[in-house]
């Protein structure tokens, strides 16, 4: 995975700064689609942590994960809601068309509680889903 | 000339669609202009030419919104109900501004409260807010200047602001459409926070499931440095942990530790970010002070809503609902009149069985409670809470019994891990909300091990069953340490209180 020398880069790209570990953990995120133990080492290093306290904090948060998973991920709000606007009705559905070629990820709230049933692929936001709507969206992505 | 078509740049219009509209209109020779969103969501990608509404546009709906015989047409936007009948100070330029335009900004009374309040000693910017009510919105509901005061006394050549940004509750989204459609007024709420106790540093920590607000508050902050100056502002994304809305696991996320929840005391206001003095208050509570802080705004503020509950609330109306949207409003209204008369009652036609006010850790409220006013203490006195106001509606097709699972299973997803009763309490929570709808289940080959001394040795009923429930309840509201453990007995209670039949197998 993590090329060092581009994984030195990203940590270096936040020398100096307060509290850099949760930025440098998400730029590793979003450059390697994971956070490691090679960058777990790597980050510790340079911020004179130990491995295991910065394993702690990558565990602790939803947004970082170990493995890389490079199907596209859809993230669905399954919160109260979405709920209340019938979420739960096109999980099922949804699923089915996601199999093991897409990974359907439940998220709570995008901020869109109005207008729900809502999705998110990447930074592209989804709301008014039906069941056609949804489906069409995994079978798309 | 062109014609002039103006639409939301707001994540939630986009979501709807805005984008596409945005660009037949350009290719129907028009001018776009991005603006933010009006707050009526059902109308939502909402286009307005000459002050005329056009909404939920589509892109086919151009030509005939361009030469007004659209069916799509509200009228004039500002005359509409839902928004004549606001009293919006939070919220006052929404829809009519450019989020990014610090000439919009300055044209509608940006900076007027920094201006002012760099004229008055920080003593009495502090005094100003104690005398507006002004409460925090974050949920706590605690006095915004009793925290100022005590940020400002407490000794300490570093000092920071924190805006808390992380917004999980669902059913909220106030603090989003802030953020991205109106940035300046946070960071100038920010502004004064800094000259009144002393801040050189802010961070404003944004849950990382807002990419938008994020963009806009990273270029707004940069268009504004100079006017803020000497204060310095950061964003930093959350990593997807509802319990870093907390203010303490929040000040730990920020300096890059697990979001766990920190004992109190020392409090925040004393050791707070790196273990200094730092103001925490919510986004909504900071983007009030700069009206506040005009003359006169202080008065006003205090003037509006009933009893303590002081200024207005920006009410989020979310779910099941035929209006959605953002309805800032003066305290003391009921959820009547929020619900049927505002809100037009469910989205689906069906009728209302339940709302959840105050996100996840929020009671459920029934429809015969409904003449409850919105103020912080009546709530408190009904077991409910106001929390960042956001009201969730539920039809008659809602399973209870599955919402109060839910509310269990959520505490447990993200729960910080610290205390027993919320750790663990929150799994058996489900097991036990599981069992009970199935009907109950006998004893298994363990419990009836003679050296198992303290097992029962009968089946429970679903009477124990409930019992042993309840009893779970009370010891997650009492041997919890913060609200996450020691609210999502709320949900789950209120559930089971008033709709028992839908725990029945
Ligand atoms: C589990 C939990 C989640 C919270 N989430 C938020 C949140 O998302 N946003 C917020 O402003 N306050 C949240 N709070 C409240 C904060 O702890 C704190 O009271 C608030 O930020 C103080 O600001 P205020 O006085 O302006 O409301 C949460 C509290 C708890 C216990
Ligand atoms: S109640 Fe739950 S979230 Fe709050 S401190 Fe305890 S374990 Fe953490
Ligand atoms: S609950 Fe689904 S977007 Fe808020």
């Amino acid at each position: 995975m993590a090329n060092s020398q581009d994984l030195a880069q990203l940590i270096a790209a936040h020398a100096g700064k307060e509290g850099a570990l949760l930025p440098i953990l998400h730029d590793v995120q979003h450059a390697f689609g994971c956070v490691d133990g090679e960058a777990e080492a790597a980050i510790a290093k340079a911020l004179n942590l130990s491995r295991a306290e910065v394993h702690g904090v990558v565990s602790f948060y939803h947004d970082f994960t170990p493995a890389a998973d490079l199907r596209p991920h859809i993230e669905l709000c399954r919160a109260e809601a979405c709920k209340a606007r019938g979420v739960e009705a096109l999980v099922d559905a949804a699923q089915v068309a996601a199999g093991e070629r897409v990974k359907l990820k439940t998220v709570y709230c995008l901020g869109l509680c109005s207008v729900g049933p809502a999705a998110r692929m990447g930074d592209a936001l989804y709301a008014r889903l039906d069941q056609a709507a949804l489906v069409a969206l995994v079978e798309q992505a | 000339m062109k014609r002039v078509a103006r639409i939301s740049d707001d994540a939630l219009s986009i979501a709807c669609g805005a984008e596409a509209v945005a660009q037949a209109f350009e290719a129907a020779g028009c001018t776009v202009e991005r603006v933010s969103s009006w707050g009526m969501h059902w109308l939502e990608p909402l286009v307005e030419i000459d002050g005329i509404g056009y909404g939920p546009a589509m892109p086919a709906d151009v030509p005939a919104m361009l030469d007004g015989t659209s069916a799509k047409c509200i009228g004039k936007i500002s005359d509409h109900p839902f928004i004549a009948g606001q009293q919006r100070l939070t919220f006052a330029r929404a829809g009519k501004t450019r989020p990014l335009s610090l000439e919009d900004y300055a044209t509608t009374g940006g900076w007027a409260g920094l201006n002012r309040a760099r004229s008055l000693e920080p003593a009495q910017v502090v005094a100003e807010v104690l005398q507006s009510g002004l409460r925090g919105r974050g949920g706590a509901g605690f006095p915004a200047g009793v925290k100022w005061k005590t940020v400002a006394k407490a000794a300490g050549a570093r000092k920071y602001i924190v805006c808390n940004a992380d917004e999980g509750d669902s059913g909220t989204f106030a603090d989003r459409m802030l953020m991205e459609g109106d940035p300046f007024q946070l960071i100038e709420g920010m502004a004064i926070a800094a000259y009144a106790v002393g801040a050189q540093r802010g961070y404003i920590y944004v849950r990382s499931e807002y990419p938008h607000a994020i963009a806009k508050l990273n270029a707004a902050i940069e268009l504004a440095a100079g006017i803020i100056a000497p204060l310095r502002l950061e964003v930093r994304m959350g990593a997807g942990a509802y319990v870093c809305g907390e203010e303490t696991s929040l000040l730990n996320s920020i300096e890059g530790k697990r979001g766990e929840v920190r004992a109190k005391p020392p409090l925040p206001a004393l050791q707070g970010l790196f273990g200094c003095p730092t103001v925490v208050n919510n986004v909504l509570t900071l983007a009030a002070v700069p009206h506040i802080l005009t003359e006169g705004g202080a008065s006003l503020y205090d003037s509006l809503g009933v009893d303590r509950s002081k200024g207005t609330m920006p009410i989020q109306l979310a779910g099941n609902i035929k209006h959605g949207g953002l309805y800032e409003i003066a305290f003391g209204i009921t959820l009547n009149e929020l619900i049927y008369e505002i809100g037009g009652g469910t989205a689906s036609g069906r009728p209302v069985k339940a709302v959840q006010v105050g996100g996840p850790l929020g009671a459920y409220i029934p429809p015969d409670q409904f003449d409850l006013r919105f103020a912080y203490e009546d709530y408190a006195q009904a077991d409910a809470l106001i929390g960042h106001a956001g009201i969730v509606v539920f039809d008659e097709s809602a399973d209870m019994g599955h919402m109060a699972r839910f509310a269990m299973e959520f505490c447990a997803a993200e729960s910080c891990g610290k205390c027993t009763p919320c750790r663990i309490g929150s799994t058996r929570g489900v097991e036990l909300i599981d069992r009970i709808r199935a009907g109950g289940r006998g004893v298994d080959a363990v419990e009836v091990l003679p050296q198992m001394h303290n097992a029962r040795k009968t089946r429970r009923s679903t009477e124990d069953d409930i019992a042993l429930l309840e009893d779970l309840c009370e010891t997650m509201k009492f041997g919890s340490l913060c609200a996450l453990g020691g609210f999502t007995p709320y949900p789950v209670l209120s559930a089971l209180k008033h709709w028992p039949e839908d725990f029945r197998p």
